[in-house]
């Protein structure tokens, strides 16, 4: 798209030269054109979302209560209490975490690859019907699965009578059920970021490797799959850590055995008012995910995402 | 990347329909039913929220099947529980509120680190990058640690706050998405023909990056009117849409909830609609 | 639509190398706010007083003059949803009600309003209705009640039973006038409970495994399984609290329990997800009347709890002077008795009973046979035998007693 004019081609720079002054004012005023830009965007993050976090850490450290007060202490055990008393639903939300993220890969992909390869112009569309459900709110969404997965509700019902299933079979309280509506309610935010990574192959390649005989798993196994990795890496970074720190579903569809770190964070905030412990446990849920998405980063090799960056 | 063969255009070729090597038809169509299952699947509750707000049931309880009906679409039974339309009202001010501010933002940051390299801009990316994966809990948690810490009383203009920290992030993502792809020779174009910075600004640079704007704003729309878990935390005494439903939902969903959603979810398809034109229009 | 793809120089700018700790801290400026926030402290609410100012009641009531219009703050179920009682009160008045069922669990509608209130602003509502229990006595303790101007409540000093005017939580009436009292039993759906619920030893009965529900209200399942080991739960001791998590620990490991439920449990009880849950007297009932269910509610031989929730007006209302005219017409015996006609607890007003009975008598067929029950019913006018039997919740003395008491029942109910 280049417009033909008298001037050469123009380098493409970041900074654009102005075209006719070049006072040293106009060249300040454009300097300061970024910093201008960006700052009310940086100031909002800054005072509600940086300050926020370190007025979180800060009251991790506390001791006290509501009624006498917070006081700083650096009290650390609030880190090593909590966290030992609450490390069975820590380990588990990272559990189900994991297991949902690997399902969702596992139901995103083909899902991905159909429309990226054999979407034609109707890809949008379907994606645009991937995203549908995303109008309704989240509650909504599980509620309604809780409604339908009743234990003599619309599903189970007419196979109970059918004398399909067991009379005191339920799907609601169980595993299952908090793992299916966590993969249920993240998995567009998966299939998007492999579609993307799926679409931008570019197909000379697939069809270079085709003409070095390769079959059509091969062609997949050793080209297209590899190239889709930093699609999948961003899925992954997008839906594992939601995912693990949720609570609606396991609060919905979930029974005793099933509250993950999320229901006891959000208990201790709003219910039992035991803000430093909460805090701490928030501080280190965040921490342990955020070391896991690097940590995953350094294993895939920072060479792939650079390269999937590049392309 | 080389060209394979000499008859391969130079530039990346639209995806052919028909590939060399022979394709089994049956797994063309099991990956296409496979599809269509996978978005049935993600449909199957909204249908049925949408079917029971159809419900011809006597009271609140909306359990069962009785029969079709449009009576819950008045006005008068969707009043019913006034606390239930305060919510919702609450909840339209503050998407109304958080999308415009969070575009206006967003769309600014976007467009500094789209355009331009200037000092902080790593830092600021990683922001943006934390500020998406942060899990909401840990947002909501920290917003409420900082009011308290404070001592600011939370309400609407705490949700309003959290709500466009959290989206304009996700906006100047997209925009700044887009702005790397813009041909900067266009906007120096304009600049030769005696346009100002502004000028070019509005009518060369805005033109061009208005579909990025929008799709951010529609998800910015949606990430707000949906969004629990930070606004359970930031409430204080205001009660938004999915908050009410989260708490009442406890003594069985009224149809009235139904009905509410199935508009919300029409309201927002007639957006992505507008947003799908808009940037067919503006084709690449 | 790709808002989602994570953005390459987001990707290439989170894992260089050459971004450090170093810059991360700097951009945030973390060690100056480290040192500033050292500082930082959240203020407590205790106002340490544990006595009325005799002149609080006139301080607080000084001055202040009607608005025409009341914002009332109560739980679900505790009104018909027509609210004749409001209108006939905006009639009689001219004063306008706005009636919320804000109010679905304690902790979570106090932790809404305590940071309002601290900061002494109006939280939205004039009129509030709070259990007896942790979230009162705080309210109490922060300061966060406005004092009630008896000499302003003459149908409540006529008409309420004495009993009431002489509680634990709040003797003399200083902060709060009952709205109903209620029991916390075992409900049941007898389509699939065979024999009717006679003992809490019965929640523990396997026949009912994977379908029993509990609250998970800590105060309440704490005081029946305290009663299930047989200690009174009002002078319970640590131990006794040990002992009846370790009753609930049991029931939970047997694979009894379904889930610990907040209010939702009339609907699974209703469609058959549990067969027995614990249950709030008037919540039977009132499902029973407007959903068409057959539940059936039983206290247990070793007793139940026993609740009051109270009007109380809180200190920063914007319309206290309409608020406790409010409240003292709810004590009108017939406003009392359309009350409890509908929510089918009970009502501190004695001679509502008498009302009820003269409804009975001029209405016909059903409606007849309902209120004739509802007259006689000794779960809207229990006798004393069985108000004997039934427990108010564990009161605290500190909040360290309280974090203990959480601390052991907690983990049940977040396991």
């Amino acid at each position: 798209m280049t417009v033909v004019t008298d001037r050469p081609a123009p380098v493409s720079s970041p900074t654009p030269e102005p075209a006719r002054r070049s006072g040293l004012l106009d060249r300040m005023r454009m300097r300061a054109v970024p910093y201008l830009l960006a700052l009310p965007g940086s100031l909002w993050l800054v005072v509600f979302f940086v300050a926020p976090m370190i007025a979180m850490i800060s009251l991790s450290l506390t001791q006290g209560d509501i009624g006498a007060g917070f006081q700083q202490t650096f009290h650390w055990q609030n880190y090593t209490h909590s966290i030992s008393t609450y490390h069975v639903q820590f380990v588990r939300s990272l559990e189900y975490g994991l297991i949902s993220t690997v399902l969702q890969i596992a139901i995103a992909y083909p899902v991905s690859y159909w429309i990226a390869f054999r979407g034609g112009s109707r890809k949008t569309f379907y994606l645009f019907l991937l995203l549908l459900p995303f109008f309704v709110s989240f509650v909504l969404r599980t509620q309604s699965w809780n409604f339908m997965l009743a234990d003599n509700g619309i599903i189970l019902g007419p196979l109970k009578n059918a004398g399909l299933l067991a009379q005191n079979f339920h799907v609601l309280a169980t595993t299952p059920a908090v793992i299916g509506g966590l993969t249920y309610n993240y998995l567009p935010f998966m299939v998007l970021p492999i579609y993307v990574a799926l679409e931008r192959v570019d197909p000379r390649l697939i069809e270079a490797s085709y003409d070095l005989y390769a079959s059509k798993v091969r062609a997949f196994t050793r080209v297209i799959f590899p190239l889709s990795l930093p699609g999948i890496f961003a899925g992954v970074v997008i839906t594992f850590v939601p995912v693990s720190a949720d609570y609606v579903n396991a609060y919905i569809l979930g029974g005793p055995k099933n509250t993950m770190i999320g229901n006891v964070i959000q208990n201790n905030y709003l219910v039992n008012q035991q803000y430093p412990e909460a805090s701490a446990l928030s501080f280190a849920l965040m921490a342990v995910l955020l070391i896991g998405l690097f940590g995953y980063a350094k294993a895939l090799g920072t060479e792939d995402v650079l390269e999937a960056a590049a392309g | 990347m080389t060209t394979i063969s000499q008859t391969l255009p130079a530039t990346r070729p639209e995806r052919p329909q028909k590939v060399r090597k022979p394709r089994t038809r049956f797994g063309d169509k099991l990956l296409y039913s496979y599809t269509w299952l996978v978005i049935l699947w993600l449909m199957a509750p909204i249908a049925v929220m949408i079917l029971f707000s159809f419900n011809n049931t006597p009271g609140r309880y909306n359990t069962t099947w009785r029969g079709f009906t449009l009576k819950w679409y008045s006005t008068s039974k969707l009043g019913e529980f006034s606390d239930l339309t305060t919510a919702v009202k609450a909840s339209l001010e503050i998407v109304v509120v958080a999308t415009i501010g969070s575009v206006l933002l967003g769309t600014l940051i976007g467009l500094a680190l789209g355009k331009y390299r200037f000092r902080g801009q790593a830092v600021l990316n990683l922001v943006l990058f934390a500020c998406i994966a942060a899990p909401e809990i840990v947002m909501g948690a920290s917003l409420l640690s900082f009011f308290t810490q404070l001592g600011v009383a939370r309400g609407m203009m705490t949700i309003i706050i959290a709500h466009i920290m959290f989206s304009l992030s996700f906006v100047a993502v997209i925009v700044r998405a887009r702005v790397l792809t813009l041909d900067p020779s266009i906007e120096e174009a304009a600049k030769d023909l005696g346009a100002s910075a502004f000028t070019t600004f509005r009518r060369v640079t805005l033109p061009m990056i208005f579909p990025a704007v929008l799709s951010g704003g529609l998800l910015a729309f949606v990430l707000s009117i949906d969004d629990f878990v930070v606004t359970n935390f930031t409430a204080g005494g205001v009660t938004t849409f999915p908050m009410w439903i989260f708490g009442t939902a406890k003594l069985g969903m009224p149809p009235q909830v139904n009905v509410i959603g199935t508009l919300i979810f029409l309201g927002g398809l007639v957006l992505a609609a507008i947003n799908l034109m808009a940037s067919r229009r503006q084709n690449r | 639509m790709s808002e989602n793809h994570i953005d390459p120089v987001l990707l290439r700018g989170m894992t260089q190398r050459r971004l450090g700790r170093r810059d991360i801290f700097k951009a945030a400026g973390l060690g100056v706010a480290a040192a500033g926030l050292a500082a930082c402290s959240v203020k407590g609410q205790a106002t340490g007083k544990k006595t009325v100012a005799p002149d609080a009641v006139a301080k607080f009531w000084t001055g202040k003059t009607g608005t025409g219009h009341v914002n009332f703050a109560n739980w679900p179920l505790y009104m018909d949803p027509k609210h004749p009682e409001l209108k006939k009160f905006t009639a009689q008045t001219g004063v306008t009600v706005t009636y919320s069922e804000v109010i679905n669990d304690l902790p979570t509608f106090f932790a809404k309003i305590q940071p309002q209130l601290a900061a002494h602003q109006s939280i939205g509502y004039d009129l509030m209705v709070i259990t007896n229990g942790v979230e009162f006595a705080e309210l109490v303790e922060f300061g966060y009640y406005a004092p009630l101007d008896h000499s302003k409540m003459p149908n409540f000093t006529k008409n309420v039973a004495p009993k009431y005017t002489q509680e634990a939580y709040d003797p003399g009436n200083v902060y709060s006038v009952p709205w109903a009292s209620g029991i916390t039993g075992i409900g049941y759906n007898p389509k699939y409970v065979k024999t009717p619920p006679t003992s809490l030893q019965d929640l523990q009965n396997l026949i009912y495994k994977g379908k029993v529900g509990m609250f998970s209200d800590v105060e309440e399942i704490g005081v029946f399984a305290m009663l299930a080991v047989g200690a009174n739960p009002e002078t319970s001791t640590p131990s006794d609290w040990q002992k009846a998590a370790d009753w609930l620990k049991k029931q939970q490991d047997a694979g009894l329990v379904r889930k610990y439920y907040d209010q939702d449990y009339i609907s699974a009880l209703s469609n058959g997800d549990i067969w027995l849950n614990m249950a709030w007297s008037g919540d039977i009932f009132q499902s029973n009347a407007s959903n068409g269910t057959n539940l059936q509610f039983a206290i247990p031989s070793e007793g139940g709890t026993l609740w009051t929730d109270n009007m109380t007006i809180p200190i920063t209302a914007d319309n206290p002077v309409d608020s406790l005219k409010l409240i003292d017409f709810f004590y009108d015996p017939a406003i009392a008795g359309s009350l409890a006609e509908y929510i089918n607890y009970i009502t501190p007003v004695p001679a509502a009973q008498a009302v009820i009975a003269a409804d009975a008598k001029a209405a016909t067929g059903d409606d007849a046979k309902a209120l004739n029950q509802l007259a006689t019913s000794p779960l809207v006018f229990p006798a004393a035998s069985s108000l004997a039997k039934l427990h108010y919740y564990r009161a605290f003395k500190t909040s360290a007693e309280r974090d203990q008491y959480n601390s052991i029942f907690d983990p049940i109910v977040t396991s």
